[in-house]
């Protein structure tokens, strides 16, 4: 059985991916994931220097998934390239670097110093959180934007880049040829979906930041829509993510167009989650008589 | 070690209205110490996160562990109407816990509020015989269903406080504190933000040491997602930005430490 994929030139030894910002930097999950076994770790979201993030609270549960306002609380460069990338080239995986900021200067910043570092085979830029205020998602709800963020970081990257797509835009598609004309070389797609909760009793916001970013099982029929609408606007690969719990919803992106798929909010309900989904994908092309996982790319039936 | 495990439900009952006390057989109950805590998973697909619950008390050699947890949503709803004979999932052993270490040979006093004193269980149990002279314990509750308080008071000389005056001092910790003139050289203690600022503020002002065990809303528990922070003093270790990670830095944080 075969389950190796190709992304921009990189080949993962099988589809399967954690999702920016619900993984750290693999260190966390180390002691529950052989991250060995994972396809690729996509780290939490790394800008030019540290971020401090929203206030607390940062978390809500919602039916069927969760919000959350973090803020892209983060280390820096620095602190990444000192400890947490030489820690994650213990591992017999792909790294791919979330790159986040509020410039593109500052985008630009991470993708030089990450240019220099060794070991680092893709990087995935966030221009989707919707939780702060300047950047990020700013550059990623217009495709003039996108395009124009794209392709200055395209020109400054020395690895293939992946961009990240916020479902919050009305036309997905539309996003999705603006990053592949600017130079994407992959997109991943979705981020969370904007949400509010409200606490009823205490009549006030469950988050401090009011919204927050819908993830968990309730957004995977709207993050299987959107990967089918974007991968069928490009030619570039896409990564599905969305509320991934197992492998059959793996299966489910991978049929609608993804060429791989990450898990996100289901880290928390499951710590061993990205390896139950690797083992789901395998069942399942044991049982449907699946030779090569490639062979499900796409392949919905229209 | 972290991990996930599944325990079986040896004893459940409501020992205060909305109060849950629930004995669990778990592997986790010989490396759980006192201010640590699990992450109890409901079993509804609607529910996502391990609900953070402290330890209240644990029989090592009977391998079992007790948590006494309030009823609050979805998921502790689920906890209480589960029966002894059922199986539990958890994730843990989760935090830091309470410095014990720190209490050795000095006046200790323990402070406990509402859901915050099923951890000063275990604190006094594990501290008995290593401070100076009997601890002196502070539970402060809503009304006279002062939950714990025999228990409490096998480990320890018991000041209860009632927000509505029913039992011990009418107020809350502080108050019966001031009334019973009470000294101590470092305090622990674990309770709502605004005891717990009480709390830090009074220890600074009598120049002692103070742990507080703090409560955020957490979802992956392990440190990894970032939504349980503290405004730290210091810079924290993990992100450089003075906010350190309530799952993992803490619960149990110096009060200096923090700015609550």
């Amino acid at each position: 059985m075969k389950t190796e994929v190709t992304i921009a030139g990189v080949t993962l030894k099988n589809p399967v991916m954690t999702a920016s910002g619900t993984f750290g930097s693999g260190m966390e999950y180390s002691e529950f994931v052989d991250l060995n076994r994972l396809g690729a770790v996509v780290t939490k979201g790394v800008a030019n220097v540290p971020w401090p993030g929203n206030p607390t609270p940062r978390v809500a549960e919602v039916y069927g998934g969760m919000l959350n306002a973090i803020g892209l609380q983060n280390p820096g460069i620095d602190v990444f390239l000192e400890r947490d990338l030489p820690f994650l080239r213990r591992f017999d995986t792909r790294v791919i670097v979330n790159v986040c900021g509020r410039t593109v200067e500052d985008y630009l910043e991470v993708a030089e110093r990450l240019g220099e570092a060794q070991g680092v085979d893709m990087l995935e830029i966030n221009v989707s959180c919707p939780n702060v205020k300047e950047g990020a998602i700013a550059f990623g709800q217009k495709p003039e934007a996108l395009y124009d963020i794209t392709s200055r970081i395209k020109r400054t990257a020395r690895q293939p880049i992946i961009m990240k797509l916020s479902p919050n835009v009305t036309d997905i598609a539309e996003m999705a040829r603006a990053a592949e004309a600017a130079g994407a070389d992959a997109l991943s797609l979705i981020n969370t979906i904007t949400g509010m909760k409200i606490d009823i009793y205490k009549r006030k916001f469950a988050l401090a930041n009011k919204t927050g970013g819908m993830s968990g099982p309730a957004i995977k029929p709207v993050a299987v829509r959107m990967v089918y609408q974007a991968a069928h606007a490009v030619k570039i690969p896409v990564i599905g993510m969305g509320g991934i719990a197992n492998g059959e919803d793996a299966v489910e992106f991978l049929l609608a167009g993804a060429t791989a798929v990450s898990v996100g909010a289901m880290n928390f309900a499951n710590p061993h989650a990205t390896l139950e989904v690797l083992q789901g994908i395998e069942a399942y092309m044991e049982r449907c008589g699946v030779e090569d996982v490639r062979e499900l790319i796409g392949a919905v039936e229209e | 070690m972290k991990k996930i495990s599944v325990g079986r439900i040896l004893s459940q009952r409501e020992i205060a209205p909305g109060i849950h006390d629930m004995w669990i057989g778990t592997e986790l109950a010989r490396e759980a110490g006192a201010g640590q805590f699990v992450g109890v998973y409901p079993r509804s697909a609607a529910t996502l996160l391990p609900r953070p619950i402290s330890v209240c008390e644990t029989d090592r050699e009977k391998g079992a562990l007790r948590l006494v947890y309030r009823e609050a949503g979805a998921g502790t709803r689920e906890f209480a109407a589960c029966r002894a004979g059922e199986e539990i999932r958890l994730l843990g052993i989760l935090g830091n816990g309470f410095p014990l270490e720190q209490a050795e040979g000095r006046r200790v006093l323990l402070m406990g509020g509402g859901i915050g004193v099923p951890p000063i269980l275990q604190l006094a149990k594990d501290l008995a015989g290593r401070t100076a002279g009997q601890v002196n314990i502070l539970a402060g509750y809503r009304d006279g269903q002062l939950f714990l308080a025999e228990d409490l008071a096998r480990y320890g000389r018991l000041y209860a406080a009632t927000e509505d005056g029913s039992r011990g001092t009418r107020g809350n910790v502080m108050d019966a504190l001031a009334a019973h003139s009470l000294e101590a050289d470092v305090i622990y203690t674990c309770g709502p933000m605004p005891m717990l600022r009480a709390v830090k503020g009074y220890a600074a002002g009598a120049g002692i040491r103070a742990y507080l065990s703090l409560e955020e809303h957490m979802a992956c528990g392990v440190g990894a997602c970032l939504g349980c922070v503290v405004k730290t003093r210091e810079t924290d270790s993990h992100s450089h930005v003075h906010n350190a990670r309530i799952c993992t830095e803490g619960p149990v944080f110096d009060a200096q430490e923090v700015e609550i």
